[in-house]
């Protein structure tokens, strides 16, 4: 318990101390105020941004992006995923490719996509699925690797249908592979929405963020940004403590 | 790979691929008539089919236009991967084997795994300018974490036997970490750095479609912009064709050395 | 639960069984192998590693179905199918991580179709015949290997086998801790009367448990001999310390120690 305590102040040091310095050198006038703000001021632009309600839209239209490409993601890897698993000359055959795939910089189809589908929620959510589907397929060969054979064999010896085996044993078996692979997904999809938004889009918090870079509002760039990132953060930090109470339960010690 | 933390969803079949010349044929007929198929489609839109392509690509790479643009690329793109490999490796040793400082840094660097990076590149331009070093230190944010991350949690999934062999036969602590830690890690390493490449490159990329005025970034963007379907077309093409090459040959070191060490 | 039927009637009867696996490489694994259990019978095969002794039990009960001959159980034909009223405890720990120790006993009767009270009191006695009553709503994770193979026992007892089949079930246990739960399985199969074949590489083991034990050859595996224990039925773990144990477990040995020496041949 000492050491748990001892880690979560150290932890705390380690990300605060730089915000500090941070916050006391651009008040010291050390840092440049035109390429960074004080950390407080972050803060305080980020709450009147929400607050005045001009980034409900953007906000609405980000979230439901990336809503829309995680739970696509999530369907159509999943099932492909077992599809692929059952077949092994197609898993033999996809296997150099899913080897790969995530070594090629995805996001350079996207000014492809958007000249495809112009400029709105469609290429996005194409990217956010190219960019997450792939992990779900992964995890979920993986999670279905991972259903112990003898527990297959009990199933037959318990006469358990298809049905049962695959909703009492491989289920469960494979959910802490699977729920990785949604975790994955989760971030990949927000990166990859985030950044097509950034680079090349009409509206959503990253159009908003490259906006007021592009016309030199700090303030607000930073303030967004904060926002974003914290959002991101947050989101990845409940599924990874969700993931850490699942693997506990069942880590063998 | 130890560490739930390292985010890269690792590709492992259970049984040994029962690698068949033809079915690597058919998926690459697969995908020539799946591009075929878009860039008939989209006529000439947005993606260009694969003779044209194959045909401009040829013309192109004696085409100064791309060896400019491919240089600043690989320039910014060796140096960021550079110093990720380098800092990347010391810091994964030096947390690696000092238990309490790898339970502090660990959730740190994966959380910034996880971010959306690319809402950081105004900063890195507001720092660094607009010039190589931003797209440098961009490649850097993407691809020190993975090298970092992928040490340590092979450091730390070390057989203990192996560090109490080293104590006994009473090597110094440099002596340990480059004659026991680095080889037995090295498979895990290398499987960090193949992330890392790709990663680098990606932030080497982005830096330059955001905003640049030269990199095969640039290229592709003005390619799109002037409606230049086979530019574009055919600088996606070669991105991928050194990616899937660069990433093939690394997983094929990275294989080679966990079957030795096995 | 004692079965009243007449002794003659063999309980399981392997008739020229042989088991290939088509390859590459071809293997033959096991056969022609001829064997009878009577009811209520405690019978140990031993063999080399490799002989095909897992193969053996997975046709006995149906999972695998032999090459040639016939398996049967209760005077009907197998045919790779696994018939009711066959227990099987595994080598591999096989208990659900993501169930309580309750819900893992209760698994074994979740297709019974018997009411929940029935199926209650099942599982309450199962847990604490097998010494887990304070454990029960316990997960595996909380438990040593050896409560957790105990918890793999306990859910095949709920369905009342009459014939239990366990692979190397302690296999990965100490060796008190395997004395102990071969007095376990003794008092288990005197209370339940069930028949049980003991798969198992440990010699002193099977000559302590059983009425009988089987010796395989090396591969292709098939019985080069069977040993009488002659022990009384109330035997337990004490009976190391009885002079023919030394005198049994020496024969045992001396049927194996050729073929052993073969597999480890074919090893180098």
């Amino acid at each position: 318990m000492t050491r748990a305590l001892a880690l979560l102040i150290v932890r705390s040091v380690v990300l605060a101390g730089p915000i500090l310095l941070l916050e006391f050198g651009c008040r010291a006038g050390y840092v440049d105020p035109n390429s960074i703000i004080p950390p407080s001021d972050m803060i305080a632009s980020m709450v009147e941004h929400i607050g005045s309600g001009d980034l409900n839209e953007s906000m609405v239209q980000t979230f439901s992006t990336i809503a829309l490409a995680f739970g696509l993601s999530v369907a159509i890897g999943t099932l492909s995923g077992a599809v692929i698993h059952r077949i092994a000359r197609l898993r033999d055959m996809v296997d150099p490719l899913l080897a790969s795939y995530y070594s090629v910089p995805t996001f350079i189809f996207y000014p492809v996509l958007v000249a495809l589908l112009g400029l709105g929620k469609a290429p996005l959510v194409v990217l956010g699925i190219l960019s997450a589907m792939p992990a779900v397929i992964i995890s979920t060969l993986s999670g279905l690797d991972s259903v112990p054979p003898v527990l297959l064999k009990l199933a037959r010896i318990q006469r358990l249908g298809p049905a049962l085996t695959l909703w009492w044993i491989i289920l469960p078996s494979a959910l802490p592979r699977l729920f990785s692979g949604f975790k994955l997904a989760l971030s990949y999809s927000l990166i990859g929405v985030i950044a097509g938004e950034f680079i090349l889009s009409g509206s959503g918090l990253g159009f908003a963020i490259s906006f007021a870079y592009q016309s030199f509002d700090n303030r607000a760039m930073y303030g967004i940004m904060l926002f974003v990132l914290l959002t991101a953060v947050v989101a990845n930090g409940v599924l990874y403590a969700w993931e850490g109470r699942l693997r506990r339960r069942r880590s063998k010690g | 790979m130890s560490t739930s933390a390292v985010n890269e969803p690792t590709y492992k079949q259970a049984a040994p691929a029962r690698a068949r010349p033809v079915d690597a044929l058919i998926l690459l007929a697969l995908m020539l008539l799946l591009w075929q198929a878009v860039g008939v489609w989209t006529s000439g839109i947005a993606v260009a089919p694969p003779l044209p392509t194959l045909a401009y690509l040829v013309n192109l790479l004696q085409t100064s236009l791309f060896w400019d643009n491919a240089a600043a690329t690989l320039e910014a793109f060796l140096i960021a991967f550079a110093i990720s490999a380098v800092a990347g490796l010391a810091l994964g040793l030096i947390f690696g084997t000092r238990p309490f400082a790898s339970d502090v840094a660990e959730p740190i660097l994966s959380g910034f795994y996880t971010i959306p990076k690319v809402t950081l590149y105004p900063v890195v331009l507001l720092v660094f300018g607009l010039g190589i070093s931003a797209k440098i230190a961009f490649g850097v944010m993407h691809g020190l974490v993975p090298v970092v991350l992928f040490t340590l949690g092979a450091v730390r999934s070390l057989p203990p036997v192996l560090v109490r062999t080293a104590r006994v036969l009473r090597l110094s602590r440099r002596q340990t970490m480059l004659w026991v830690l680095l080889p037995a890690c090295l498979p895990d390493i290398v499987g960090g750095l193949r992330i890392s490449f790709s990663l680098s490159l990606l932030g080497v990329l982005i830096g330059e479609m955001f905003s640049s005025q030269r990199g095969l970034g640039f290229l592709l963007v003005s390619g799109i912009a002037q409606h230049n379907v086979l530019l574009s077309t055919s600088v996606i093409t070669m991105i991928v064709i050194v990616a899937i090459v660069a990433n093939m040959a690394m997983l094929h070191l990275s294989r080679r050395l966990t079957h030795r060490s096995k | 639960m004692t079965v009243s039927m007449s002794v003659t009637e063999p309980h399981v009867e392997l008739k020229g069984v042989v088991r290939r696996f088509d390859g590459p490489p071809a293997v033959h694994a096991v056969g022609p192998i001829d064997l009878t259990l009577a009811r209520g019978e405690f019978v140990s095969v031993v063999g080399p590693s490799g002989c095909g002794k897992s193969t053996l039990l997975d046709m006995l009960c149906g999972v695998a179905r032999p090459t040639s001959g016939s398996v049967r159980f209760e005077g009907s034909d197998l045919n790779g199918e696994v018939p009711p009223g066959i227990g099987v405890v595994f080598q591999e720990d096989s208990s659900m991580p993501w169930l309580s120790v309750r819900q893992n006993v209760e698994f074994g009767l979740r297709t019974s179709g018997l009411p929940s009270a029935e199926i209650k009191e099942r599982v309450e006695h199962a847990v604490s015949f097998m010494g887990l009553a304070q454990f029960i709503d316990h997960f595996p994770a909380q438990l040593s290997g050896g409560m957790r193979q105990r918890v793999c026992i306990a859910r095949t007892l709920v369905l009342r086998p009459r014939l239990i089949l366990l692979d190397e079930p302690f296999g990965a246990l100490d060796q008190q801790t395997r004395l102990l739960m071969g007095d376990e399985l003794l008092r288990l199969w005197r209370e339940t009367g069930a028949t049980i074949l003991l798969i198992t590489h440990a010699l002193d083991e099977a000559a302590m448990l059983s009425d009988r034990v089987g010796v395989m050859s090396a591969r292709p595996g098939r019985f080069i001999d069977f040993v009488e224990t002659g022990w009384p039925r109330d035997r337990d773990s004490r009976v190391v310390s009885d002079p023919n144990f030394g005198a049994l477990t020496a024969r045992l040995w001396s049927s194996l120690r050729e073929e052993s020496l073969k597999t480890m041949g074919r090893a180098s």
